[in-house]
């Protein structure tokens, strides 16, 4: 099976403000390509060479999970932005962001903390533990959730080519940005 | 006495093209500067306080993580910025290119190992050459690690090392992290290098 790139469900300067036109031609057109391109190249002849990238993510190891998690990552990634997002959370996921985090603002707290504290390259998520509560998480490099049977609903990629070109070692005005077209109506979604 | 940022030996355009003026200042003041910073802070009032940092990080296991980012982060640059250089590129000489040659069969075989060091590193690292004790040998660790730690795999004296996270080219070279370590190769100090080996070595 032929891992494809997935298109952009926005313009590469719909996000201007928080991530710029440059920078999403890059992350989309060049990182998150050569990752599929990676992943292409390595899977023939491999068991994987028809699995899923859920099956990758949860069954291999080296080149092939590194790629195989980064394409799925920025996909899940790119796909929670819109121009014109959903700025905060309802029903449902509210009530359960409210349970486990006590308020939304405090919920933001801590996800934008683990996004500024992770040391080097990674992701931070939002995710349904396997006990059913929501939980903040750092991933490293490619890592990702499903892996340890967590569902993820939110993630923020720290990798340095996500915000370099826009706010260099600035991550964190990177992370505040990222809020602003986050939209919730995606979030919500996943969680049903 | 708290660590000091050292002084840089060139101007911030001084290795250009290869490397850009914004990307050295950012380089050095933001991302060198906080790893000065935050280690002072992350080890203000313990007992590795007076410890020059090559001790710090021998032991770096039984403390903190800041301590192994930061420690890390602040020596790791110091040895970047020092075996750089504007009249740099060529290769080594003398005693370092012998045992080059005798560990890797030629330069040229050294910076094929090298290059594949440091561009196969997954994520934030550092790609070294290092004397063991017995030998020298090419590898990479992780974020802000180095052979001088205890939780290396290989432990030894780095002699050369390049940062391959990327912030170091990300500005000039975006995703092409082929083409900076390939430029690299112009700007590398071989008398600073060669220096260290011989100190390494106890030649």
């Amino acid at each position: 099976m032929k891992h494809q790139l997935p298109n952009l469900q926005y313009p590469h300067n719909a996000l201007v403000g928080a991530i710029s036109e440059r920078t999403l031609e890059f992350h989309h057109g060049k990182h998150h390509q050569t990752y599929v391109n990676n992943l292409n190249s390595l899977i023939p002849g491999t068991k994987f060479e028809d699995a899923s990238l859920e099956q990758i993510i949860l069954n291999a190891d080296g080149p092939i999970f590194n790629n195989g998690a980064q394409v799925w990552n920025h996909t899940f990634y790119f796909d929670t932005f819109s121009p014109n997002p959903k700025p905060s959370p309802e029903g449902d996921l509210l009530n359960a962001i409210e349970v486990s985090f006590g308020s939304f603002d405090e919920f933001m707290g801590k996800f934008t903390n683990a996004a500024v504290t992770l040391f080097g390259s990674g992701w931070a998520w939002l995710v349904v533990d396997a006990d059913g509560k929501l939980a903040i998480t750092q991933e490293s490099n490619a890592g990702n959730p499903l892996r340890k049977g967590q569902k993820p609903l939110l993630t923020c990629d720290v990798w340095e080519h996500a915000y370099y070109l826009d706010y260099q070692n600035r991550r964190a005005d990177y992370v505040q940005a990222f809020w602003k077209i986050v939209d919730w109506r995606i979030v919500e979604n996943r969680f049903k | 006495m708290a660590f000091q940022l050292p002084k840089l030996r060139y101007e911030y355009n001084a290795l250009e093209p290869y490397i850009d003026a914004m990307t050295m200042d950012i380089h050095y003041n933001k991302h060198h500067g906080a790893y000065t910073n935050n280690l002072n802070n992350a080890i203000a009032g313990t007992q590795v306080e007076a410890l020059p940092i090559e001790e710090i990080l021998r032991e770096v296991s039984k403390l903190s993580p800041a301590v192994r980012n930061n420690g890390g982060g602040y020596f790791n640059h110091n040895l970047f910025w020092e075996i750089m250089s504007p009249n740099g590129g060529g290769t080594p000489g003398g005693e370092l290119l012998k045992n080059i040659e005798k560990h890797f069969g030629s330069f040229n075989e050294f910076r094929d190992k090298f290059s594949n060091a440091a561009a196969t590193r997954f994520g934030s690292g550092w790609a070294w050459l290092v004397w063991t004790g017995k030998d020298l040998q090419v590898f990479s660790t992780p974020n802000q690690d180095n052979p001088l730690m205890d939780v290396s795999d290989i432990k030894g004296t780095p002699i050369l090392g390049l940062d391959v996270w990327e912030h170091a080219y990300y500005l000039k070279y975006q995703n092409r992290r082929p083409e900076y370590i390939q430029n690299f190769w112009n700007v590398i100090d071989w008398k600073t290098v060669e220096e260290k080996f011989l100190v390494a070595t106890g030649k």
